[in-house]
């Protein structure tokens, strides 16, 4: 059995898709990403829409540059006869987190959630400028390079780590990747030129069109869909201030508070599926969930945000890739984390367990 | 698995800001920020109370500004806290306060401030609804243009006299007076102004359509233990949930839509309520355009298939009639998109703690909100009632 006290019901990540991750994919619309990868994650339960609980997306209007653009990939799903759903407009872990509080009512066991971001249409750099405080900081468009090269700087100066360590970050990111056939960088990527100094190219995420689905399902039944189910035995997410003036860029409370809040800290993990698009950001990741250098625990084993980053769903794949690790047994206890807003502002952070083999 | 059930819900706070056309004189930080302290003030409790913020607004664009909880973590109070942002269409206002009872429900927490809103003065809302191909066909201009055909085949169907949406408009906007937070306060309304307004999508009116509305709405949730702590009656929630079905396929009923009958039924079953038309007192019913007040009564279980205009006719769901339809003058008279679902849910909520003042439905017990958004396919509503519920 699980070390799940915490809750009121027993809830585990049973499956987990994810599209290839792509630079560009102009023949597709989001319904065509979204609904082979619905297809293969209820294939994998043997479920269908139908017989879901719940279910709950995240995705944003801004990436796909219309109003209520969630709407059309609904149509992925087969919403008929009617079904109870929702949609956030966040990363898809907060999705999942919306279904988990679901399914903790008892209102459902089993939940499909899902999320997509289709970055190659636009200039997905400029468009999160339009995320930043409307009056003071979005006229000047500071850029979300330009944002993660503050925080670099800030690391740097406080002696928190330097260039060199911030390109093998990359590199073993990308080297881990080579392992992960839906990644979209991986191998021998050049550092490249500076981005935004400290920030070279390698130590930004790529640009790409992605898609990630997971089912959740509730005791028992969870334990009749997976042979190994990945349970989510603390999940919590907290947001900082918005001003980054307001913030110290070389620490991240909101992740220390979430994971402390969802019992990161009670045991030691083995895997650490982190939502750190830039390279700096892992460094402040790591100090917040007291990750060391040289530890024993597989970090961003999947290559991370810095090999497939599509935005919307790069958080979600964290959880996933945390839970597929366990599902095959090459995990015990995960800990898995997503990011919103600039330079890190909001964070989640879920603890994942397998039961004893 | 928990043998506990689900922990009771109650709304012990309700905020609005004064619903006008343009609030010049705030940001949207201070939009939201006004109603909030609004709710928590009639709850008599702080910021420090307060353990999660979930917020709801439609699309993103109607402001300009990508995913805007970021920035209004601040004014919300949120730092440090988990914040949550839901949107769901039209129908966000309804899902957002579900999502945060829920949250209440389940015991992640213990008080949950929930907040709706939308500032359309900072956009034109009906081109940001009017989709350019290649999205989708053309689907002429606004949610007017979408719905006027809908609205057509009701008439069409149920043979209802044409004079009915034009009762409706006169019956929300002189229910609007009564509401001191209202946007429109017609006091020169007439049934012959509204039926000689000009014609904008046949058979809808000028004074049959929603008006476009900076303002926001809050609720304070709580559990049972909170509830006892509060000053005022608190509104207890008896049911709740949210039915999706497609935007567009062959065999959608847009007249009454699948899934708007499923979530009510949903509901009721969770309420106890077998037959809603003599044991629901009062009911915000999402109405942005006159028609669709007959068209939901019927979707609702309040009338029988086609009979619907017979209630709005008869008078029944004027003010004093047997089953009040919108008292606060409904979206008709007030819509900031984003939080016109929350305001029916929480103006139920205020029928039921018996604070709705001068548009009071004497006596209301059981009240309904019901909110709806996309192409007639996201619903949400939830039933709250003056007594904690059975179970």
């Amino acid at each position: 059995m699980p070390r799940t006290s915490r809750y009121a019901r027993d809830v585990a990540v049973v499956a987990f898709a994810q599209s290839d991750h792509l630079r560009r994919t102009d023949e597709l619309s989001e319904v065509e990403m979204v609904m082979p990868v619905l297809h293969e994650v209820l294939a994998a339960t043997g479920l269908k829409a139908g017989e879901i609980g719940f279910t709950c997306s995240g995705s944003s209007d801004y990436l796909a540059g219309r109003a209520f653009s969630f709407t059309m990939t609904l149509d992925g799903v087969g919403a008929w006869p009617p079904i109870s759903e929702s949609h956030v407009e966040m990363d898809g872990a907060w999705a999942l987190y919306e279904a988990w509080v679901k399914i903790q009512t008892g209102e459902a066991d089993t939940a499909l959630v899902y999320s997509y971001g289709k970055s190659s249409p636009g200039s997905v750099r400029d468009v999160l400028t339009r995320q930043l405080d409307p009056y003071y900081l979005a006229p000047l468009w500071p850029d979300s390079v330009a944002l993660a090269a503050l925080q670099a700087r800030a690391l740097i100066d406080a002696g928190e780590t330097d260039e060199a360590a911030l390109g093998a970050i990359a590199a073993r990111s990308r080297a881990a990747a080579e392992d992960n056939p839906h990644a979209q960088l991986r191998g021998d990527v050049p550092r490249g030129e500076y981005q935004v100094a400290p920030l070279r190219t390698g130590d930004c995420p790529p640009i790409g069109d992605g898609v990630a689905a997971v089912v959740l399902a509730a005791g028992d039944t969870a334990r009749r869909l997976c042979g190994r189910p990945a349970w989510i035995t603390g999940i919590d997410h907290r947001i900082e201030a918005h001003g980054l003036g307001l913030r110290d860029l070389t620490d991240s409370p909101s992740t220390r508070l979430a994971a402390e809040r969802a019992g990161l800290f009670e045991a030691p993990v083995d895997t650490a599926e982190l939502h750190a698009p830039f390279s700096s950001q892992e460094v402040v990741l790591r100090k917040a969930l007291g990750l060391a250098e040289g530890d024993a625990v597989a970090v961003n084993p999947s290559g991370g945000a810095l090999a497939a980053n599509p935005v919307m769903a790069a958080g979600l794949i964290r959880i996933g890739e945390a839970a597929a690790r366990i599902h095959r047994g090459a995990s015990d206890r995960a800990v898995a984390h997503a990011t919103s807003g600039p330079c890190l502002q909001q964070n989640l952070v879920a603890v994942l367990e397998g039961d004893p083999a | 698995m928990s043998t506990f059930g689900k922990e009771p819900v109650a709304v012990v706070g309700v905020g609005q800001t004064k619903h006008v056309a343009a609030r010049h004189d705030v940001s949207l930080a201070g939009l939201v920020r006004e109603a909030a302290a609004r709710a928590l003030a009639d709850a008599e409790l702080t910021w420090a109370d307060v353990d999660a913020v979930v917020i709801g607004k439609a699309p993103d664009f109607f402001e300009g500004v990508m995913m805007p909880e970021l920035y209004l973590a601040d004014a919300l109070g949120a730092v440090g806290k988990p914040m949550l942002r839901v949107h769901t269409a039209g129908s966000v206002g309804g899902s957002t306060a579900l999502v945060a009872a829920n949250l209440v429900a389940a015991r992640v927490h213990r008080t949950v401030l929930t907040l709706a809103f939308e500032k359309q003065s900072e956009s034109n809302a009906m081109w940001g609804l009017s989709l350019p191909v290649p999205f989708q066909q053309p689907l002429l201009a606004g949610a007017g243009g979408f719905f006027a055909p809908h609205v057509r085949a009701y008439m069409r169907r149920t043979g209802a006299p044409d004079a009915v949406g034009s009762l409706v408009a006169y019956k929300d906007r002189r229910n609007a007076l009564k509401n001191p937070y209202a946007h429109l306060h017609e006091h020169d309304i007439t049934l012959e102004k509204v039926q000689a307004s000009p014609m904008l999508w046949d058979p809808i009116r000028y004074s049959e359509t929603c008006p476009s509305s900076d303002g926001a709405c809050a609720m304070v949730l709580t559990d049972r233990a909170g509830a006892a702590r509060s000053p005022k009656p608190p509104a207890w929630v008896h049911g709740g949930a949210m039915r999706s079905e497609p935007t567009l396929f062959a065999g959608k009923d847009f007249v009454s839509p699948q899934a708007g009958k499923d979530c009510a039924a949903d509901v009721y079953r969770q309420a106890g309520i077998t037959d809603p038309r003599r044991e629901i007192d009062a009911v915000e019913m999402y109405v942005p355009f006159s028609w669709y007040e007959p068209m939901w009564l019927e979707n609702l279980g309040f009338a029988q298939e086609g009979e619907g205009w017979k209630l709005t006719e008869s008078g029944v769901t004027e003010l004093d009639g047997d089953l009040p339809v919108n008292p606060s003058g409904g979206v008709l008279s007030t819509n900031p998109i984003g939080a016109s679902g929350m305001i029916r849910f929480a103006e139920a909520a205020l029928q039921v703690r018996g604070l709705a003042g001068e548009h009071q439905v004497p006596g209301a017990r059981r009240a309904l909100g019901h909110a709806y958004g996309g192409g007639a396919q996201f619903f949400a509503m939830w039933l709250v009632g003056a007594e904690p519920p059975a179970s």
